[in-house]
């Protein structure tokens, strides 16, 4: 498989898992859509009346031949003009990491949506802490950039946001944790776990 | 210069109705005439039908070139044509000269079949409400029950938007660029200087100048002038102009000194020699008095629940004429109904003008959205 092959087998992985979070019919907000790839995979899975939100010129236009429909605004403002409790779910995958704002944007999250669904490299993998201990900063399948060029600007793992989500008030519902190979992990996760999904809400 | 992509020669349809029209402020007139262009071809489905809405100086003639005048292309040639974003191989693309216009279609300078003069200040006000009704009529009388889309930039897209909330029904997409749900004060501010040179030059003659065989062209230089400042940015301003003097030095004088003073005095002079006054005045009150959310106590989302159309809405990050923020009035509004809705913020120098260039991104989006349009 080369890479372009397996980055793609990856991200239907990454899809699927969302998916089964998120039942048919809903109203969905994707944050930091990319092209709307994700929003259109729910849409022809799980039938779903999705939209995305996205900052970047290109993935916008992706999006509209996507035929996704997107709102070009900067999620670092928060999500003003969304209403509250106006959809079903809200998901960012892969992106809260590449935004300044993590508190703010957490909580406009669950402002506008019922149950949030969060993905995100994790930082502690135990090649990420191997790359550090060897005195590099890790590039690796889930935190594929060079640190020169990367879009991640917060660096954070599993534990970590564990505990950001305990300081916000925030329940943390149901928690899935894989290596680089896609195999899900139940033990220690935050050094055998690459990518963390999170479903979270509002407590009770 | 023969022109890429083109839709080459095209003449003006000239369009009757008889019936009375019932106008919004109350007044009617007995029958009136649209012009409009057409460009591509009615499908037998009759269901790739895109109208283009235009602003305050367009009119019909969007794209091509007119027969009796190889240099007078369509202000909208840049989008509409074969292999273009709006591309007429597969839509059938109308324009049209609103009522009240100054070039064709029954307005200030027609003749009033009741007196055998010109309308002149007697034409009655019209208003959006009112162009999307008769625009409606000329899609009857052209065989189009739906529009697959109806587009325009500013004021054309107010009527865009109109559409949607007027003839719901009629209309599948609405493309609603540098737009805004209703004007502002400041908005309003700018039509009043506008309207108040054109009133009070001595050539105006409340409004009945054509009796007396004059026009009222400072006051249509001046208007033309202050909405010139409005069009661009202040940054492409300083690009193009910055401080450059016409001859190098200062002058002392009143005569032009800077480039940007020419400049403005061209567009002015320009603008005056071949538009009607009293079509400047109706338009800017039809900008004025366009606000939907009006009978619904200003929400402008429980005006637009009636709206099932899909949107693209756009706006360019330098135009403060209508900022960004006033398109995403509509696009939350839109969100609210839970109606489909994109919506791009689109990096452009050129401030509300910005709408009628070639920027590559822009059309990227417009090309995208509109091959999506399902025929």
């Amino acid at each position: 498989m080369n890479s372009a092959q397996r980055a793609k087998e990856r991200e239907r992985f990454d899809f699927a898992v969302i998916a089964n979070w998120i039942p048919p019919g809903e109203r969905v907000l994707d944050l930091g859509c990319g092209d709307g790839r994700l929003l259109r995979y729910l849409r022809e899975t799980r039938g779903i009346a999705g939209y995305g939100v996205e900052i970047d010129n290109t993935s916008v236009l992706g999006c509209i031949r996507n035929d996704i429909d997107v709102v070009q605004i900067d999620i670092e403002g928060g999500l003003s003009g969304f209403e509250d409790q106006s959809f079903d779910h809200v998901i960012i995958s892969q992106a809260l990491q590449a935004m300044h704002a993590t508190e703010r944007i957490l909580g406009e999250m669950l402002r506008v949506a019922g149950e949030a669904v969060v993905s995100f490299p994790n930082f502690a993998y135990r090649t990420n802490r191997a790359a550090i201990v060897g005195g590099h900063m890790p590039v690796s399948e889930d935190l594929p950039f060079e640190w020169y060029e990367t879009p991640n600007v917060r660096f954070f793992t599993i534990a970590d946001f564990e505990a950001l989500c305990a300081k916000l008030g925030i329940e943390i519902r149901e928690r899935l944790a894989f290596d680089e190979d896609g195999q899900a992990v139940t033990d220690d996760p935050n050094l055998n776990g690459s990518l963390a999904f999170y479903r979270l809400g509002r407590k009770a | 210069m023969p022109l890429e992509n083109s839709v080459g020669v095209v003449a003006p349809q000239r369009i009757r109705f008889n019936e009375t029209l019932a106008l919004k402020s109350g007044a009617s007139l007995p029958g009136f005439e649209l012009v409009c262009e057409t460009y591509g071809t009615l499908n037998a489905a009759r269901s790739n039908a895109v109208l283009v809405c235009h602003a305050l100086s367009g009119g019909h003639h969007v794209a091509g070139v007119r027969a009796d005048d190889a240099k007078d292309i369509g202000w909208w040639d840049n989008l509409v044509g074969p292999g273009k974003p709006l591309d007429t191989r597969r839509f059938f693309v109308v324009g049209v000269n609103n009522l009240g216009g100054c070039y064709g279609s029954t307005g200030p300078i027609s003749i009033n079949p009741q007196t055998g003069k010109r309308y002149g200040a007697d034409f009655p006000m019209v208003t959006v409400e009112d162009w999307v009704a008769t625009q409606a009529r000329l899609a009857d009388r052209l065989g189009i029950d739906t529009w697959a889309a109806v587009i325009g930039g500013s004021l054309g897209g107010m009527q865009a938007l109109e559409w949607t909330l007027q003839f719901p029904d009629r209309i599948r997409h609405a493309i609603v660029i540098a737009s805004a749900p209703k004007l502002s004060a400041q908005n309003i501010a700018f039509n009043e200087v506008a309207r108040q040179a054109i009133i009070s030059d001595p050539d105006f003659h409340g409004g009945h100048y054509g009796d007396y065989g004059v026009v009222p062209t400072n006051g249509l230089r001046l208007a033309r002038m202050v909405g010139h400042i409005t069009y661009l940015s202040d940054s492409q301003m300083g690009e193009k102009f910055g401080r450059q003097l016409r001859h190098g030095e200062p002058g002392f004088s009143y005569d032009v000194d800077f480039e940007i003073e020419s400049y403005l005095r061209y567009q002015g002079d320009k603008f005056a020699g071949f538009f009607d006054a009293n079509t400047y005045l109706i338009t800017t009150k039809a900008l004025d008095y366009f606000d939907p959310a009006y009978a619904y106590g200003g929400d402008l989302s429980a005006a637009l629940a009636r709206a099932k159309a899909q949107f693209f809405v756009a706006s360019f990050t330098t135009d403060w004429r209508f900022a960004p923020a006033r398109s995403r009035e509509i696009v939350f509004a839109l969100l609210h109904n839970r109606r489909r809705v994109a919506y791009a913020e689109i990096d452009c120098d050129a401030g509300h003008d910005s709408f009628l260039l070639d920027d590559a991104h822009y059309h990227d989006l417009l090309r995208a959205y509109l091959e999506n349009i399902s025929l």
